[in-house]
């Protein structure tokens, strides 16, 4: 049994997060002349076996947080701390054995590797690089066990990665992430490239697989509707920061950032008798550049309810009682 | 009165290495003028096959359209030359696609793209194109967009070449309006301001629609009608209404049940389509839906449904009744 502190104990703390790229010009000598703030003091916290949705239009920082987190890119400020150690600086040796606990599920899991290499071999790969499992016979009973763990046959492990429709695909990719047994998955976008009828059954995979194997979470998408299914808490991101960030109840049903408010009008709802009668507000406008993000609250271009200070002063995340925090002058 | 277009039996198909791909197979639906209708269908159902055949956009080889009609204001698109085909295109009929950035040259101007149905179809000189673009860029809401004429594509946003590709489609006034997957690639603010936009502009032109999708919710919001695809057929269609509320073909039912929705129960499983489409040149003898069906029955192996009507225009192409054990998934 885990002593209760530790339990309680966040997995992941996320403080203020910066990743800032550099923009580089000029012919012969390239220097840096402006920067992109990808991901400018993102916040949040993750316990164990919980899932945080996080949303948010193209460019937002998603995948950013997300690479950050594992340490795939150099982080410009704040802190990463996984199970209680402070991760920002760490090299890559310090980072060898964090990784095998951290692992990133993709939306095209093959899309770089080659179609021609066998199931077994690919995810037997992170076993070899991590140096577990010295044999291949006790490699490819692993490869095996796991594809079974994803709802595949134990016996595709002899096929080619080319022979796979989109949702095996997916489950070999989750199969591959599983391979180390890691406790936190960072999924970007897993289901997004999915016809319906598959993306349910990978969504059921991830749930299910979180109450077998008590795995958190950090599930990125587009599709609001996928992420209020499998998350606990949402956080809803605008040009590099968090906007709103709270339980899905509270989030869906009390939306109170106008960004957040904006994007849920904008999904549909599968049902014509009450998309007939939903009010039609669309939010005007589209996301400014990331490389000149607007001064004050970065949503006062698009925002129906902008005022003044909104155009000079950048509102904080306010914690508005009940877990969820906005950030917004007039919320 | 006459429907402004009636697809009969269109079946095209294509050759491959793999043999001969049924990519549309013996379709058949009607559009009328003003009216919205969706096709909708996981990747691969033959959507966009059935949209560039009705442009007759097929590439040949390795595509062919081997049978069917269809009847545009009462005038068979299959029996027209090249030249007269050419002649409806952009002009009584136009399409959106889905990648503006593939269907505008980055090298021409927005203006100069926009205007060109209209000098192509009116003979309109270069100027009075190009002056009709600013008119059209305006309407489609282009900020500032007398001067944008003069911008190129690059120099727009994703959302602002999509509603250059509406002004385009709307040059010539045409009578129908194929949009297909025309926001998929854009983000869900946008998408929800380009297709209310194009809703209300072929409200205002009387222009019926066919658009394109893959997203259940899109249909319910803009969509009259309804025609669901599988596997290169149609399997059910009717009204909006009607399908959502009344989902008669397994399939349908199953994609209902199987998305979830922002106003769902929440801790309710997912009740997915097990299994995934099938090779379309591998189809089965039967029902190319039968190995995913809950409620497949052994005639279903070796025959094809065909749409039959279940009452109303509303039409399935399925064996079983509804009512013989199917849930309703709510
Ligand atoms: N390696 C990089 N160099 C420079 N800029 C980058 C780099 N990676 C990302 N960016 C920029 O950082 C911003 C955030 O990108 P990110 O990929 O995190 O967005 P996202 O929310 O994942 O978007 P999407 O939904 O399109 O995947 C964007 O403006 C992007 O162009
Ligand atoms: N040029 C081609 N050569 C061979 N096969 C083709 C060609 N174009 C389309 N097909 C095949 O026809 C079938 C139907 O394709 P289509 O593009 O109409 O699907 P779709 O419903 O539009 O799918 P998506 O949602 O992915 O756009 C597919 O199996 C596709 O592989
Ligand atoms: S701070 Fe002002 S501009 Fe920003 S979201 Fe709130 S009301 Fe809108
Ligand atoms: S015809 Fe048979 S297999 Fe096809 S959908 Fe109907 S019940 Fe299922
Ligand atoms: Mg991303
Ligand atoms: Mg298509």
């Amino acid at each position: 049994m885990l002593d209760a502190n530790v339990a309680d104990a966040p997995l992941l703390v996320v403080e203020d997060l910066k990743v800032h790229f550099p923009v580089m010009a000029g012919t012969l000598f390239q220097k840096q002349v402006a920067s992109v703030k990808a991901v400018d003091g993102v916040s949040f916290t993750l316990k164990r076996g919980e899932t945080l949705g996080l949303v948010g239009e193209s460019g937002c920082g998603k995948s950013t947080t997300g690479l950050a987190i594992l340490r795939m890119l150099d982080i410009t400020g704040g802190r990463v701390v996984f199970d209680g150690q402070d991760i920002t600086r760490h090299d890559r040796a310090a980072m060898r054995p964090i990784r095998k606990r951290m692992q990133m599920v993709y939306q095209d899991p093959f899309g770089s590797l080659n179609p021609r290499m066998k199931v077994v071999d690919l995810i037997a790969e992170p076993m070899i690089v991590h140096d577990i499992l010295p044999n291949f016979a006790a490699r490819s009973d692993r490869a095996r066990e796991l594809l079974a763990l994803v709802g595949l046959r134990p016996d595709m492990a002899d096929r080619y990665i080319h022979e796979f429709s989109g949702g095996q695909r997916q489950r070999i990719g989750v199969a591959r992430a599983l391979a180390m047994s890691p406790e936190l998955l960072i999924c970007d976008e897993p289901v997004s490239a999915l016809d319906v009828s598959i993306q349910a059954q990978i969504v059921n995979l991830f749930q299910d697989l979180q109450q077998t194997l008590g795995l958190t979470y950090v599930f990125v998408a587009h599709d609001l509707a996928v992420v209020r299914h499998i998350s606990d808490r949402i956080a809803v991101m605008y040009l590099g920061r968090i906007v709103e960030i709270a339980d899905r109840e509270t989030l869906y049903k009390r939306p109170q950032h106008p960004y957040t408010q904006a994007l849920l009008a904008a999904v549909p709802i599968p049902d014509p008798e009450i998309e007939a009668m939903r009010p039609q507000v669309a939010v005007s406008g589209e996301v400014p550049s990331a490389l000149r993000p607007p001064p004050g609250c970065r949503f006062h271009t698009r925002c129906p309810r902008a005022t003044d200070v909104c155009r000079v002063d950048e509102p904080a995340l306010r914690d508005l009682g009940g877990g969820q925090m906005v950030s917004c002058h007039h919320a | 009165m006459a429907k402004l277009l009636e697809v009969r039996n269109l079946t095209t198909r294509f050759r491959t290495e793999r043999g001969a791909v049924m990519a549309v197979d013996d379709v058949s639906f009607e559009v009328d003028a003003g009216e919205t209708l969706a096709i909708v269908g996981e990747s691969g159902s033959g959507k966009s096959v059935t949209a560039l055949s009705l442009m007759r956009l097929i590439p040949n080889p390795p595509g062919e359209i081997v049978a069917g009609s269809i009847l545009f204001e009462g005038q068979d698109l299959l029996k027209l030359s090249d030249a007269e085909m050419q002649a409806v295109r952009g002009d009584r009929i136009a399409m959106i696609f889905q990648e503006p950035m593939t269907s505008l040259n980055p090298s021409l101007t927005v203006g100069l793209q926009v205007g060109e149905p209209v000098q192509l179809h009116r003979g309109a000189s270069w100027k009075a194109a190009f002056a009709k673009a600013g008119e059209l860029l305006s309407r489609v809401r282009i900020p500032d967009a007398k001067a944008r004429v003069e911008a190129y594509p690059h120099q727009f946003s994703g959302g602002m070449r999509q509603r250059a590709m509406i002004a385009m489609a709307l040059a010539c006034q045409p009578k129908l309006i194929i949009a297909d997957e025309p926001t998929t690639a854009l983000d869900v603010t946008v998408q929800s301001q380009i297709l209310s936009l194009l809703k209300e502009l072929t409200r205002e032109t009387g222009a019926a629609l066919i658009l394109i999708t893959h997203d259940l919710g899109v249909v319910a919001r803009y969509a009259d009608r309804v025609s669901v695809m599988y596997a290169g057929r149609v399997v059910e269609t009717g009204t909006a209404r009607e399908i959502y509320k009344k989902p008669q073909h397994p399939y349908t039912r199953g994609l209902m049940a199987c998305v979830p929705r922002l106003d769902g129960a929440l801790g309710d499983r997912l009740v997915p389509i097990e299994g995934s489409p099938p090779d379309l040149t591998r189809l089965p003898p039967g029902c190319a839906f039968a190995p995913r069906c809950s409620v497949a029955q052994p005639g279903c192996l070796t025959a094809r449904p065909v749409l039959e009507d279940v009452g109303g225009g509303h039409r399935k192409a399925c064996f079983v009744a509804v009512d013989s054990g199917v849930p309703v998934h709510a």
